[in-house]
């Protein structure tokens, strides 16, 4: 009998539900595509509630110091795994399961029916991505990644076709190796300071051996170049824009979390174990992840540039975002980390809604459109459009290219979307954490400054050829049918983003909360570490 | 034997790296799969290597030095499993890219001249 109150179990239970719902719907045959639909539905629905629950809780200092430990099987950590949920994880556990909730309904109609066992994997996927937010251990980390991987290597080829397993070939290989250097990463930490729990990793470093801290060194590089391949960084993210544009456009929605993940995974890691109490480890590799950053983000922005098709320019948008983010946590270390979350949080609700805006606005091209655009570039032919004077705009054209509008705006940063503000106040934390005193902003800043605002401009130019070749000069006046379930995934992620431009000041004490508590390593030590186990009561005095 | 053993996970995993730079299905996963056996082999060697020393303790109070540490064993048996089902995973995806394509090069089509 558990003496554990049941809201102790909502910390493992984002991770269990999914992979319950996501097997039992295996043998489900596939003309009950409703019923898995439902099914799907109501488990993600949940995932919401509960991810919503975690963050009232976590915020409510509900649990000692706002971190809630959950152990795996009742072994105390560290020789046992321990689940852990600060406001940094409930607020990834919230974005995911908000993304994930807008793909499902998204792909009712089409994308849920044309193959087999796509709940299934997007239940696995959602399973393997919670795992990787809550877990504390590096090489259960490595599990939930496994996880998280196998069944996005499925999601990816949804929808059987060349383009999508000549992806996939690259997809999974590189992820394969990149997962070899993950377990060689965490072989060499394990053989450096005898332990894979996170905080008490961190409680170890200041006391290592330098013999030892230089083997934890090269085991912490290995392991970031796996973190750092699924975060898309130069040179490691050639993967990213082939995959995303071949793969269907919720695939490439939800792809979108998962490239966070990356970028995640380096942040709590880095957080704990280099920050400044490790000695004279503090502050490891962030000089290398100053210049991977801004690399990345020189590359996507000259990839936006290139890209003729829309889900090619959104996955190099990706990539800008995550070489923003990179460059901006190893500039600074952790001083504008709450800038930085909120320009995470903004980015992913826009570049997933318009990967799924994309295949609404595909609908307006006659067939063969995509093509002749391609050969209207490199020929440079002058087409003439019909011209659209007097055309009255139909609804749905409207609304896609409102919707259209606001996703760019985001990802472009400009006002008066969540884009505008993220980066500003990116800027003005860049700016304030190097004061005069301390010799001033240094080149970097400036270089990196200027290199943000250049990705924001060449985002905007690319966007707009892209609108004005889609909604302008495309040359069909039908409008498109939309189904209620397509447009309203879509609506409800632009809301989102201009409630988060609204709400930017709610927003951003929470995330200053956030970094605030990601700062006390100590306290994830003593509360991880300091979780007693569930005593049993003896056998006969059960509590009724 | 450290140095054997050193050998024989350098040699496995360079092998594995010059075959996934190959331009064949086949190579790609017999590099992939002498990359895995190179990292399990490495994973082993980082618990420390020990002779004669059981990794499990019995019951009576013992010398920890007296036994081998048991967690990388543990790590290489979960990493051998989860290699095998993503390698599984990975053949499955190349027959049916073999089939679709009618090439087993890794760009699905052959070079051309």
């Amino acid at each position: 009998m558990s003496t554990l109150p049941w809201w102790e179990h909502l910390i493992v239970l984002p991770v269990l539900l999914p992979l319950i719902a996501g097997a039992l719907l295996i043998p489900v045959n596939q003309k009950h595509h409703r019923l898995k639909f439902g099914c799907a539905a109501v488990v993600s629905v949940l995932l919401w509630v509960m991810a919503a629950a975690l963050l009232v809780l976590v915020d409510g200092e509900h649990w000692p110091k706002g971190i809630g430990v959950y152990l795996a099987a009742n072994w105390a950590a560290p020789f046992g795994i321990a689940l852990m949920v600060d406001r940094l994880a409930a607020l990834m556990l919230l974005l995911t399961a908000t993304v994930a909730l807008a793909v499902l309904v998204f792909s009712a109609q089409r994308w849920g029916r044309v193959g087999v066992h796509f709940h299934s994997l997007f239940l696995l996927l959602l399973m393997g991505l919670n795992g990787a937010f809550l877990t504390n251990d590096l090489f259960n980390l490595f599990v939930f990644f496994e996880v998280m991987l196998a069944a996005s290597y499925g999601l990816v080829l949804h929808g059987y076709n060349l383009n999508r397993i000549r992806a996939g070939m690259q997809y999974i290989a590189v992820n394969l190796v990149a997962s070899f250097m993950f377990l060689i990463g965490v072989a060499l930490i394990y053989a450096a300071t005898g332990t894979l729990n996170i905080p008490d990793l961190a409680a170890r470093v200041p006391a290592l051996r330098p013999e030892d801290s230089y083997l934890l060194g090269v085991g912490a590089s290995v392991l970031a170049l796996a973190f750092l391949t699924k975060g898309a960084m130069w040179p490691l993210g050639f993967w990213l824009p082939g995959t995303y544009a071949s793969a269907c456009p919720p695939v490439a929605a939800i792809l979108v979390v998962m490239t966070k993940v990356g970028v995640y995974a380096v942040l709590r890691v880095w957080l704990a174990v280099f920050g400044d109490s490790a000695g004279a480890l503090a502050g490891f590799g962030l000089q290398a992840l100053t210049v991977g950053g801004m690399a990345t983000l020189v590359f996507g922005t000259i990839g936006m540039l290139a890209s003729q098709d829309g889900a090619r320019m959104a996955g190099y948008g990706a990539i800008v975002s995550s070489g923003t983010l990179l460059a901006v946590i190893g500039q600074s270390g952790g001083a504008v980390l709450a800038a930085g979350l909120y320009y995470l949080v903004g980015a992913t609700l826009a570049t997933s809604a318009f990967m799924l805006l994309l295949e609404l606005t595909e609908r307006i091209r006659p067939p063969g459109a995509s093509l002749l655009a391609v050969t209207m570039e490199a020929f440079a032919i002058d087409d003439k459009p019909v011209d659209p004077v007097g055309v009255v705009i139909p609804g749905t054209l409207a609304f896609l290219g409102l919707s259209f509008v606001a996703c760019a705006l985001v990802i472009a940063g400009m006002p008066p979307l969540s884009g505008f503000v993220a980066k500003f106040s990116l800027f003005h934390a860049l700016l304030a954490a190097s004061p005069p005193e301390q010799g001033g902003v240094t080149p970097a800043t400036w270089l990196l400054i200027a290199l943000v605002v250049l990705a924001g401009l060449a985002a905007i130019i690319a966007l707009m050829r892209l609108g004005v070749r889609t909604f302008w000069a495309s040359g069909a006046v039908t409008p498109p049918t939309l189904l209620a379930s397509e447009a309203a995934p879509v609506t409800a992620l632009v809301l989102l983003c201009v409630l988060l431009t609204t709400h930017a000041g709610t927003a951003f004490d929470y995330l200053n909360r956030t970094v605030d508590g990601l700062k006390r390593v100590g306290d994830y030590h003593e509360r991880v570490l300091g979780q007693p186990p569930v005593l049993r009561t003896p056998a006969g005095e059960g509590t009724r | 034997m450290e140095i054997v053993f050193a050998i024989a996970v350098g040699v496995t995993f360079g092998s594995g790296i010059w075959l996934i730079l190959r331009p064949r299905t086949f190579q790609l996963i017999t590099g992939l799969l002498l990359m895995s056996y190179g990292v399990n082999l490495f994973i082993f060697g980082m618990g420390r290597l020990w002779v004669d020393r059981p990794p499990i303790t019995p019951h009576t109070t013992v010398d920890p030095a007296q036994f081998a540490d048991p967690l990388p064993q543990g790590l290489v048996l979960t990493a051998i499993v989860i290699g095998f089902a993503t390698t599984a995973l990975y053949l499955v995806m190349m027959i049916g890219a073999r089939g679709l394509t009618g090439s087993d090069h890794v760009d699905g089509e052959e070079p051309r001249e």
